[in-house]
């Protein structure tokens, strides 16, 4: 038992918090500091949460014991709204900000911020000469806050937060030269697709807090664990007192659910669409969030719910199966791009596929093993490439390059062993991580065929790697240059800042890869049992999934078969691109409508165009037709003539009636004086008779009176 | 002494003998004698009356009235000349400016 | 009974000589009719004793007022076939309202006779041979009571006469 977690855990939350300050203070100030001072803050803190993580690592390497490595930490708690019925009864439902570090998010945790800081520094060369630096560094350095927030995050829905975040920063970084159309609609692609699949995530993640009532994934690590619910610590309970068992189907929907999200973020089929298209952007976002850190956010999360995963097997077979899928169709595609960065792209969905794949059979491990490994030397690929990009000036196009590695050395030597790493050479990472996958692959075929097919399909996706990431290499680096007059010149070697990264990621590509040495023996890898804690399963005693232990010699033989797929891949590339430069174009010639197919990636665009997007789009059409006719027709223009309508009958009431009786007031003194205006002849006679006639009148009335008083007087 | 009727009643008399007058004649100057004549009657009344009570008053009045028929006389027949100026007519029916 | 004669005579001359006035057709013979008309009443006057207002009748409304009115009949000369036509419809309304008040009045003052002490309440009716003087009495009310309507009556006199004037003036262009 450890006394007191020390510094670097108990500051756990400051390794998020460093990029977003930077990234805040970019937003800002970003526009009135000097490069330097961008440099300084962001490089700087994406440094300072490397540190912070790696103590936090070592901290928990050697202070806690191997089964105890688990330490979490609730800031406050967020969303509390009371209770809510689930599938144990009424819960009282929280979801808290809080930070779990564990072994899982150990490795994410390192890969993340050291791949990360290191693109950061290559950043500074590669970005020195483009606008809105200050804004890219600002993107990146939000990306790296939502990336660590989705890694560290200690339930689902602090983890989906860093999930929109990551999105968010995916679709500024593509359409980071936002006045290119093509650069734009990518990364307007990328977020829609990615919000597909979010629905698919969200709906998992309401059955998964309806179902446990909660979205803490456990409560390991907590100074107090009795005091709050986890959902390893649930589901325990509930397969214990038999709620449900292996294979039920509510676990079955929840992991579906939970891998359509993984299928959109971490770019399988049918969502992975947009990851091409994302080449639009620079390349060390390309590095970054499209080969080293994003897409492996869903291979993360699959992983991360692991427990639920090993209760599903249905769903863990449609995860295998579209995982291989992806790795093989992915592949074909790569072997006829022409674009250096859209190889790699389609290369990332390959090897993406393969994580998925050793999760789908249960090695959960295997696919994290992967997992880092693809990070350095997809990372490293990338960034190469992009320093092969830079000394040329801008050309992406790999039948305009050729004989490179004697002008830029500094780059293509760890690109060689990148390429290595990647097809599985042995020795170095990739061969290790990918066999493991193999491994694992055949080991369960023992219990059913079908894993077989898999293994197959895997092998062969291999060979595949091997011919086209071989193919990109003789034609980037080997050969006769291709490369055009106006640029020949200008050719020179990327800075210090670009190249050093570079070599310290084929460091890594070569050595990462030890760390599952012992497999070579018959022992368990160490990465696999530092993993363990993390992704074991709850207990069950209604199935669960089992590995076949073999002997050493049919471990070999799998080794060898994959080497000699590599191999034949390797030889092929060779003979096609380098021994006799026209063979490739011949032979795409001869096999015209394949070729053809291939280029047009098999027209998924074209099809995803034809069934959803138009007729989306002609959907928005018909409801602005109605919009516009009926609506605006009936209730704006409709309100607009009616009130016309009103207008004019309220003016003919006014004209006729109000003004009439207005006239007629006017009218009536007029046609009533008329009579009485005739005594006013103007002639003076007329008014003395009138005097006169008066006089006889008053005579007349008071004469009576003054008849009686002088008759009183008698 | 004569009953004080009997000037009361010449009095009347003249009176609505010039008031017939004023009414009738459309020439405006024997309109204007006629006003004189209508003023005379009323002298005769105040001077009889002024006798019969013995109150010298009456008689006060009546020179007042002379002399007021005088200042009148004076204007109106001034502007008789001035209108017969502008408008070459001495005939009341004529002189219907104040018509509506 | 010298009374009644010089009365019935006076108020005789008086009557006709206003009726006459009044349908004279050519303007100098109503004039002249007036005239005798106004005379006729100095006379009464005088036989009401009142000796004053008799002269100052006869000078000021015979002697001033009559020889204006003449003068501005000589000025004004209209031809007489102008003054044809009469309105029938006038004269008879004229001479149905005269008659109603004459009838009304006449009823008054004839009713008035039926009181004891000579017709109408006398007060203080002296016999004429013990009247104060008619002039001295006149001029002692005049200059005493009414001294300040006589002041007006001259104020009024000499508005009058500047009325006169300014009204009868021949209009001239400004200058």
């Amino acid at each position: 038992m450890v006394t007191s977690p020390g510094y670097f855990l108990t500051h756990l939350w400051l390794i998020p918090l460093f990029p977003l300050i930077s990234a805040a203070l970019m937003l800002f100030f970003g526009r009135h500091v000097s490069k330097q001072a961008v440099n300084l803050f962001c490089v700087g803190s994406v440094f300072l949460s490397f540190l912070h993580a790696l103590g936090a690592v070592l901290t928990l390497w050697f202070a806690y014991a191997p089964d105890a490595r688990f330490y979490q930490q609730i800031l406050f708690q967020w969303v509390t709204p009371g209770a809510m019925p689930a599938a144990g009864g009424m819960v009282n439902f929280v979801a808290d900000w809080g930070y779990l570090l564990d072994p899982l998010s150990c490795v994410m945790v390192i890969v993340v911020t050291f791949v990360g800081f290191l693109i950061h520094v290559y950043s500074i060369g590669y970005m020195a000469h483009e606008g809105g630096y200050y804004r890219f560094f600002g993107y990146l350095n939000l990306f790296m806050f939502s990336m660590l927030t989705l890694i560290l995050a200690n339930n689902l829905l602090l983890l989906f937060v860093g999930w929109e975040g990551v999105g968010l920063c995916s679709y500024l970084l593509i359409g980071f030269y936002f006045l290119k159309k093509s650069a734009s609609d990518a990364g307007k692609k990328a977020f829609i697709v990615n919000r597909i699949g979010d629905t698919g995530f969200i709906l998992g993640l309401l059955l998964v807090s309806a179902t446990f009532g909660t979205v803490r994934f456990t409560t390991q690590g907590l100074a107090d664990p009795s005091a709050y619910t986890g959902i390893f610590q649930t589901l325990g309970s509930m397969m214990a007192q038999h709620q449900f068992v292996y294979g039920a189907p509510i676990f079955t929907a929840m992991a579906l659910l939970l891998f359509v999200g993984a299928t959109g973020k971490s770019a399988q089929i049918p969502l992975y669409i947009w990851l091409p298209d994302a080449m639009e952007g620079p390349t060390p976002v390309s590095a970054l969030i499209h080969a080293a850190t994003m897409v492996t956010a869903g291979v993360y999360m699959v992983a991360r719910m692991s427990a639920i995963y090993q209760l599903a097997p249905v769903a863990m077979d449609v995860v295998a199966i579209v995982g291989a899928t992806t790795a093989i169709f992915a592949a074909t595609m790569a072997t006829v791009q022409t674009d250096i960065k859209k190889v790699l792209a389609y290369s990332t969905v390959s090897q993406l596929g393969y994580m998925f794949l050793a999760l789908g059979v249960g090695a959960f491990a295997a696919g994290i093993f992967h997992l880092m490994t693809h990070a350095f030397f997809k990372a490293l690929l990338f960034l190469g490439a992009g320093s092969v990009i830079h000394s040329l000036s801008g050309e992406q196009d790999i039948r305009k390059m050729g004989g490179l590695r004697y002008a830029i050395p500094a780059t293509s030597l760890p690109f060689l062993f990148a390429t290595l790493a990647i097809t599985g050479v042995p020795g170095l990472s990739g061969f290790f991580s990918k066999d493991e996958i193999l491994g694992h692959a055949f080991n369960r075929h023992v219990m059913m065929d079908r894993y077989l097919a898999l293994w197959a399909v895997g092998l062969i996706t291999a060979g595949l790697t091997a011919f086209y990431m071989f193919r990109l290499l003789f034609e980037v680096f080997y050969g006769m240059s291709r490369v055009p007059v106006e640029i020949e010149g200008h050719i020179h070697e990327s800075p210090k800042t670009m190249t050093v990264p570079l070599m310290i990621l084929a460091f890594f590509s070569i050595v990462s890869g030890w760390l599952a040495l012992p497999i070579l023996w018959g022992e368990e890898s160490p990465f696999a049992l530092f993993l363990e804690p993390s992704i074991r399963g709850v207990e069950t005693d209604t199935g669960a999934i089992t590995f076949a232990r073999h002997s050493l010699l049919v471990e070999y033989s799998l080794i060898a078969a994959s080497i000699a797929f590599v191999g034949l891949g390797c030889y092929l590339a060779y003979k096609l691109y380098l021994e006799n430069p026209k063979l490739h174009t011949r032979i795409a010639a001869s096999w015209p409508r394949l070729h053809k197919l291939l280029i047009h990636k098999y027209y998924v665009d074209e099809i995803y165009d034809a069934l959803f997007v138009n007729r989306i789009k002609d959907l928005s059409t018909a409801l602005g037709f109605f919009d516009s006719r009926v609506i605006d027709g009936l209730g704006v223009d409709g309100a607009g003539w009616l009130t016309r309508i009103v207008s004019r009958i309220s003016m003919w009431w006014d004209k006729w009636f109000v003004d009439g009786l207005v006239n007629l007031l006017g009218w009536l003194p007029k046609f009533l004086s008329m009579p009485v205006r005739m005594f006013q002849t103007g002639v003076f006679s007329t008014y003395a008779v009138f005097i006169l006639l008066g006089l006889a009148i008053l005579l007349g009335y008071y004469g009576h009176h003054v008849q009686t008083f002088v008759r009183s007087l008698h | 002494m004569m009953p004080i009727g009997h000037y009361l009643f010449l009095s009347l008399l003249l009176l609505l003998i010039g008031a017939i007058g004023v009414i009738t004649r459309r020439n405006v100057i024997i309109v204007l004698m006629s006003i004189e004549l209508i003023l005379n009657a009323v002298n005769i009344n105040l001077v009889a009356f002024s006798r019969y009570y013995g109150d010298v008053a009456g008689q006060v009045f009546a020179l007042f009235i002379i002399a007021d028929a005088a200042a009148e006389a004076a204007v109106g027949l001034g502007i008789m000349i001035a209108f017969f100026r502008n408008r070459e007519t001495v005939l009341a029916d004529e002189m219907d400016l104040l018509k509506w | 009974m010298l009374d009644s004669v010089i009365f019935y005579f006076f108020a005789g001359i008086a009557v006709i000589s206003a009726a006459l006035m009044i349908t004279r057709r050519n303007a100098i013979h109503s004039a002249v009719f007036l005239i005798t008309t106004l005379l006729a009443t100095a006379g009464i006057f005088l036989q009401l004793r009142a000796e004053f207002l008799f002269i100052a009748q006869i000078i000021l409304y015979v002697g001033g007022i009559m020889v204006l009115f003449i003068f501005v009949i000589m000025l004004v000369r209209l031809d007489v076939p102008l003054a044809r036509i009469r309105s029938r419809w006038r004269q008879w309304t004229a001479m149905l309202v005269a008659f109603a008040v004459f009838v009304q009045a006449g009823i008054v003052i004839v009713l008035a006779h039926g009181i004891p002490g000579q017709g109408l309440l006398i007060l203080n009716s002296a016999p004429a041979d013990k009247l104060p003087p008619n002039t001295e009495d006149l001029a002692k009310s005049l200059f005493g009571a009414y001294l300040l309507p006589f002041e007006i009556a001259s104020v009024l006199l000499l508005v009058a006469m500047i009325g006169a004037v300014v009204m009868a003036k021949k209009r001239t262009e400004a200058p």
